[in-house]
């Protein structure tokens, strides 16, 4: 049997295969390194990093809900500088690509962080314009097509990696921000960052999340994320790394038959720390059973 | 080194109404476990999909063995409590710092308050010299003679007055006139910030064991934060309990 090809092209970097991790999920990959061989991963996709150290927002910063959670971390880290001394040389060990979650409030901050981070050894930005937690920058960006195109177009002026933008679904047409982010200069897009949600504890008639509401993530929003990487991937000519809710490989599978070409493994990774190895796993063996030599063949494939 | 491993049952049953004892085959697990650390526990179902964070209540190296002692407050420590002998549950450990012990002998006040008790078990044993527990309780309080077995001595307070003093845990030491040349403490935040107060009036430095809302309990999701302000530092920082905890020095926690 011939072997199948799992390596993917992102904006100009080559992945091993399509698995990646989202933002947030995996810390910088020393968290989970003692569970996984990292090497097996296409990219490590670290937790937002900024310029400067973020303390985030008051716990509780969590609450689990039927089939996914909420969280309101709110962006908590300890800036570009630690970043670059300590995960960057870490990750490094492994034969994967870097993808570095860039965040600000501000059009400076971002581009500071895109500037600081142009020195340093990785392989792609993702620009965070997608955030529920913060109340500045984040999502604002995100939910609105004219700063969301203003904000890549001046991050792309500094940045020296390839820029993907990472996507809210918490707005009426997901197509319309991607079209914003492309004509920016976007070099690929991610999506879909959490949904906005909100838990009430009734017993003390209150929020449970300090925050009161935060960004819902897991299984149970798949269908949405399946759909918008679909309407996405038909309205824009960008490489797209789809996530949301995938928790399996067979998960994964349906993002690509949806137009996407990198899949990213997250809340997934807190309820089993080998879901990403064992999606990456999934995908090589459903190739080889079904006779499929490249993704390309299974890629945006519904109509 | 944390593992990941599939447990059996070894025991499953009621202390009280809600609490509950559970006794897991935990392997190599138990040798590398230490008082005051915590296991994850997995609930195997994809509606309650994250890991439920339960306190080490007692660890035996040579039955290789962990006992936990749980209690049912939402649906992942239900089905716990509704699972049986030879069942196998997920299980991720051992997970945190625990507590830093002292070296030689000395004399010790450990607090518990509620479902904070069980890990005052492990550490009893632990300790060398007099142990002294101050267990804090609404009502009917668990474990008291297993920790009198580990030849601790326990002092007991209850809110409703139903067993030993009536008044909360602090008073209790306060009225006794506790002494210890260090203090251990596991429960409510509130209890926590109290006997933290109590321990520096004393002199002591507090070791306080604190809980918050989890997901990963290894320390990537970055949910499970307190502010602390460490000694000789100029601000507070948020760390995570999971993985910086449980265990930190009262005196250096920010209590709102």
């Amino acid at each position: 049997m011939r072997q199948v090809n799992l390596s993917v092209n992102i904006a100009g970097v080559t992945w091993k295969n399509p698995v990646t991790t989202a933002s947030g999920t995996f810390g910088s990959g020393k968290e989970f390194g003692e569970f996984v061989d990292l090497n097996k991963l296409g990219a490590v996709t670290v937790k937002g990093v900024a310029a400067e150290p973020w303390k985030g927002n008051n716990a509780p910063r969590i609450a689990e809900t039927y089939g996914g959670m909420l969280n309101s971390v709110g962006l908590q880290n300890p800036g570009a500088d630690y970043f670059m001394e300590e995960d960057i040389p870490f990750l490094r060990q492994f034969d994967t690509k870097i993808v570095v979650n860039l965040c600000g409030h501000t059009v400076e901050e971002y581009c500071a962080v895109a500037e600081k981070l142009s020195e340093a050894d990785v392989d792609l930005f993702e620009l965070n314009i997608s955030c529920p937690n913060v109340s500045a920058g984040g999502i604002t960006f995100g939910t609105d097509p004219k700063m969301a195109e203003r904000v890549v177009k001046e991050v792309k002026k500094v940045a020296k990696k390839p820029l993907i933008v990472k996507l809210t679904p918490n707005v009426t047409d997901i197509t319309e921000i991607a079209r914003a982010a492309a004509s920016g200069g976007a070099d690929g897009l991610s999506l879909i960052n959490t949904l906005l949600g909100m838990r009430i504890d009734i017993k003390k008639r209150k929020p449970v999340l300090a925050n009161k509401v935060g960004g819902f993530s897991g299984p149970a929003i798949k269908p949405v994320a399946v759909r918008m990487v679909y309407q996405v991937a038909k309205a824009v000519d960008l490489p797209i790394i789809g996530m949301g809710g995938i928790s399996t490989w067979e998960d994964a599978i349906e993002f690509i038959m949806a137009g996407a070409t990198g899949v990213a493994v997250g809340t997934a990774n807190f309820a089993n720390p080998f879901a990403t190895v064992e999606v990456a796993e999934g995908i090589e063996r459903f190739m080889e059973e079904n006779n499929i030599m490249d993704l390309s063949e299974i890629r945006g494939i519904i109509d | 080194m944390k593992q990941m491993i599939w447990a059996e049952i070894l025991e499953n049953r009621p202390l009280t109404g809600d609490i509950f004892s559970m006794v897991l085959s935990v392997g190599p697990m138990a040798k590398e476990a230490k008082a005051g650390q915590f296991v994850n526990v997995y609930t195997g179902e994809g509606a309650h999909l994250l890991p439920r964070p339960i306190s080490i209540c007692e660890i035996d190296e040579e039955k290789e063995t962990l006992r936990l002692v749980y209690q049912v407050v939402g649906k992942g420590t239900e089905r716990f409590s509704q699972m049986t002998e030879g069942q196998e549950v997920q299980v991720l450990g051992p997970l945190g710092n625990g507590f830093f012990l002292p070296e030689g002998e000395g004399r010790h006040i450990l607090v518990g308050g509620g479902i904070g008790v069980p890990p005052m078990v492990e550490l009893a044993k632990r300790l060398q010299g007099q142990v002294d527990v101050y267990v804090g309780a609404r009502s009917n309080p668990v474990l008291l003679d297993r920790l009198e077995e580990v030849g601790a001595t326990v002092h007991v307070a209850t809110d409703d007055g139903s067993v030993g003093f009536h008044g909360n845990v602090v008073q209790l030491m306060e009225h006794d006139g506790a002494k210890g040349d260090d203090l251990f403490a596991c429960g409510p935040k509130i209890m926590l910030r109290f006997v933290t107060e109590w321990a520096l009036k004393n002199n002591i430095r507090p070791q306080v064991s604190m809980e918050e809302r989890m997901a990963c309990g290894i320390g990537a999701c970055v949910g499970c934060v307190v502010k602390i302000q460490k000694q000789g530092e100029q601000d507070w920082q948020h760390l995570k309990v999971c993985k910086d905890g449980p265990v930190f020095y009262g005196d250096e926690v920010i209590w709102e």
